[in-house]
């Protein structure tokens, strides 16, 4: 039976590569399908760097039912039969996986490089867009530069008059070669990739690879670490929700509240500066733990400020979701069905406002969250009032977290020395981000290097829900359906 | 219409007094200027050098290290390594040099560098219109740069606004390293911009490539594309650097 089921880990557990099963390409494609059908993740679909030969088709299948990672492979040739058919949540992989390794996955509808890497077919935007024929059809396109401060990327709106048929997303605009960096020893620019994979996200992203490399080299940060890891981790939460419920309420054009968010969201990182010196929180955790302590002072001085942004966001969010023309505008805007949701493999927030009780902290909990219950917010409605109303709760959740654990931070050290990894071992780490599901993958060689490195964003899950979410909207309406997902450009590209 | 009024009075006026009051509270453990101490180094030590992941500082000898604050992560890594304290992070937030080479910190430089350009205060002075173009950053130096338009910060008091099209620009503002695959896309939106204009590269990527110097995914920085007149260093730079970047590039204090 050993090589027929995927061996069975627990986030971020390490274990020797040999004991991942290498199963047959057809019972890989089978024992996939049919776990996502039955309500897990595929996590990661990845081909091992090369020149390992043939080459091997690596999986991580989160199951949120039993709390559990199952891990397993199967070697390939240059093709093999593709999985999106039978599991569309693959899609998005298994472009990446034709782009960077050149196996091809046959079948697979719709080919296309996700991120334009040197040495590729074709310069980066062009591809062979979908098309719709007519007399009043029209296509938009939009980007790389865009109108807004955001990140660069490129969007193809096939309309009939004001109606979006169809949005096509392209991106690689970002790409600054970060796994390809990672692999192949120790780099002493290692955290600073990390922390800049997304660099709203670095708490949630340091988390994940913290947690690799610790699982790695067999080592354990003390519980002081994990806490103030975790009230790192949900500040992180809170600047970003606000700023987007801001920027939301900014694209329908109620300005009270986007000018309220915009600068409560200051406030917010403004904490996790006090924390740590930077407002993104650039060197708060660090491999063994974390990089700065607090103490009683800073502890009050955290929670008082908190209760002045609390208050301050209730005033500004309430008084958005109380107005009729803001209801109106984000209420079936932009709706992802539930079933779509899970089919597509969204996850995080996005997913929660489409009715998907998904979020790592709950289902495959790690540091803190092992030892509390944090509830998951959720709404039926999938729409833009869905995704800014589950940010609005999330705020709230995590603002009673800081405060319950803030107070009582277990004692001992806040770091212990890293350790160097073992050899021959493989890791899956997963972490909730504010965006939702990260998931890293380490693997060492003999000699405890590492010899690949994968990093998924939760926008590399979402970025396709948000084209789903256009199809028969205005296209006026664009600017807050891609706020309401808010998706990070660098994080996909890497 | 009642509530908005009453929440626009339970919001209070939130907009930083400086420059005509005192600067906002930086953190505690905030990261700015590195300050260097001549006399403190052991001959032939590098430790610092060493601890630097970018390759940012050059050991010194008597004089003490000299740290190129274009490539500083500013993530202390040669201040925790140094045994002498030869490097400390202080808490100057004015970081921004208008030449290149006035942005390397050693013991004695001018403090702040200059970054008064005369061109940009007679010509921009009263009003700049900036094109931001994100080209391989993290999204951190944009979100710092975005923020300056929000009424905390509110760059519009100046009369320093982001425009949506570069046709409606005076200049620049870039972020990132500047991508193989933005390269052509910086390149247009330049052109695109009249003249005369202005071009400020904010962080470590727009200046030197940041984490990813040398990666050949990337071209090292902004001035390898067009002509850089501004330079705002940080990863990412506090919003008061940058601000106090743009008022001093116009001699507006």
């Amino acid at each position: 039976m050993a090589t027929d089921a995927p061996v069975m880990v627990r986030n971020a557990q390490a274990v020797d590569s040999s004991a991942v099963p290498a199963l047959s390409v057809d019972r890989f494609r089978q024992v996939v399908t049919e776990e996502v059908a039955g309500g897990a993740r595929l996590s990661a679909l990845l081909v091992l760097a090369p020149p390992r030969v043939p080459r091997r088709l690596l999986a991580v299948i989160a199951r949120p039912l039993v709390g559990n990672l199952g891990l397993l492979a199967c070697d390939v040739g240059d093709s093999y039969p593709s999985l999106t058919p039978s599991c569309p949540a693959a899609h998005w992989f298994e472009r990446e996986i034709a782009e960077q390794s050149g196996v091809r996955p046959e079948g697979h509808p719709w080919l296309k490089p996700i991120r334009f890497v040197a040495g590729g077919p074709a310069d980066v935007g062009v591809m062979d867009f979908f098309r719709m024929e007519g007399e009043e059809i029209h296509e938009v396109a939009v980007g790389p530069v865009h109108a807004g401060v955001i990140e660069p990327g490129h969007f193809r709106f096939q309309c009939q008059g004001e109606t979006v048929h169809h949005l096509e997303i392209s991106l690689g605009y970002q790409h600054r070669g970060v796994e390809r960096a990672m692999a192949g020893g120790a780099t002493p620019r290692a955290r600073h990739y990390m922390e800049t994979l997304a660099g709203d996200t670095t708490v949630g992203h340091m988390t994940a690879y913290c947690r690799a490399m610790e699982a790695l080299s067999d080592a354990r940060p003390p519980a002081r670490a994990e806490a103030l890891r975790a009230i790192a981790a949900e500040l992180e939460r809170i600047a970003n929700h606000l700023g987007d419920l801001g920027a939301m309420a900014g694209d329908v054009g109620f300005l009270p509240t986007m000018s309220y968010c915009g600068r409560i969201r200051g406030d917010a990182l403004n904490l996790t500066a006090l924390l740590c010196g930077n407002r993104f929180g650039r060197g708060m955790v660090v491999v063994g733990g974390v990089g700065y302590d607090v103490d009683a002072a800073l502890e009050d001085e955290i929670l008082v400020r908190l209760d002045g942004i609390e208050k301050d966001a209730a005033g500004a969010i309430e008084l958005m979701f109380d107005t009729p023309s803001v209801l109106s505008r984000f209420e079936g805007t932009g709706i992802v069905p539930e079933e779509l949701a899970r089919r597509i493999g969204m996850v995080g927030l996005a997913a929660r406002a489409s009715g998907l009780p998904c979020d790592v902290r709950h289902e495959f909990p790690y540091g803190l969250y092992q030892f509390t219950q944090m509830p998951v917010c959720t709404w039926q409605s999938g729409d833009c009032f869905a995704r800014a109303y589950v940010r609005w709760l999330e705020i709230r959740q995590s603002i009673v977290f800081i405060r319950e654990h803030m107070r009582s931070l277990p004692g001992g050290p806040m770091r212990q020395e890293p350790r160097p990894s073992q050899g021959g071992r493989i890791v899956a780490s997963l972490s909730e981000g504010w965006r939702g599901e990260i998931c890293h993958v380490a693997l060492t060689d003999a000699d405890g290097r590492l010899a690949a490195y994968k990093v998924v964003d939760p926008s590399f899950h979402n970025w396709f829900g948000l084209a789903c979410a256009l199809r028969d909207q205005q296209i006026s309406d664009f600017p807050l359906c891609n706020k309401s997902f808010n998706l990070s450009y660098c994080g996909h590209d890497l | 219409m009642f509530d908005i009024l009453k929440t626009r009075i339970q919001q209070k006026h939130r907009t930083i007094r400086w420059p005509d009051g005192p600067a906002p509270d930086l953190p505690a453990r905030f990261a700015g200027r590195p300050v260097v101490r001549s006399g403190a180094c052991a001959a032939g030590c590098r430790i610092c050098a060493n601890a630097c992941p970018v390759g940012a500082i050059t050991a010194g000898g008597a004089s003490g290290p000299g740290i190129d604050t274009g490539k500083c992560l500013f993530c202390r890594a040669c201040e925790s390594a140094c045994p002498y304290g030869a490097i400390c992070f202080g808490k100057e937030y004015r970081l921004a040099a208008t030449r290149r080479e006035d942005l390397v910190v050693g013991a004695g430089s001018p403090d702040p560098a200059g970054a008064l350009c005369e061109r940009a205060a007679k010509l921009f002075g009263r009003s700049l219109k900036l094109r931001q173009v994100s080209a391989g950053g993290c999204n951190a130096c944009e979100a710092d740069s975005n923020v300056l338009g929000t009424l905390a910060w509110d760059m519009g008091r100046f009369g320093i606004q982001f425009v949506a099209s570069p046709r409606h620009a005076d200049g620049l503002l870039i972020t990132g390293p500047v991508t193989r695959n933005m390269h052509l896309a910086l390149r247009k939106t330049y052109e695109a911009v009249p003249d005369p204009k202005v071009v400020i590269a904010v962080g470590a990527c727009a200046i030197a490539g940041g984490p990813y110097a040398d990666h050949p995914e990337q071209h090292n920085g902004a001035a390898s594309v067009v002509p850089v007149d501004l330079y705002v260093p940080g990863c990412p730079p506090h919003p008061l650097t940058i601000l106090d970047a743009l008022l001093r590039f116009l001699g507006r204090v």
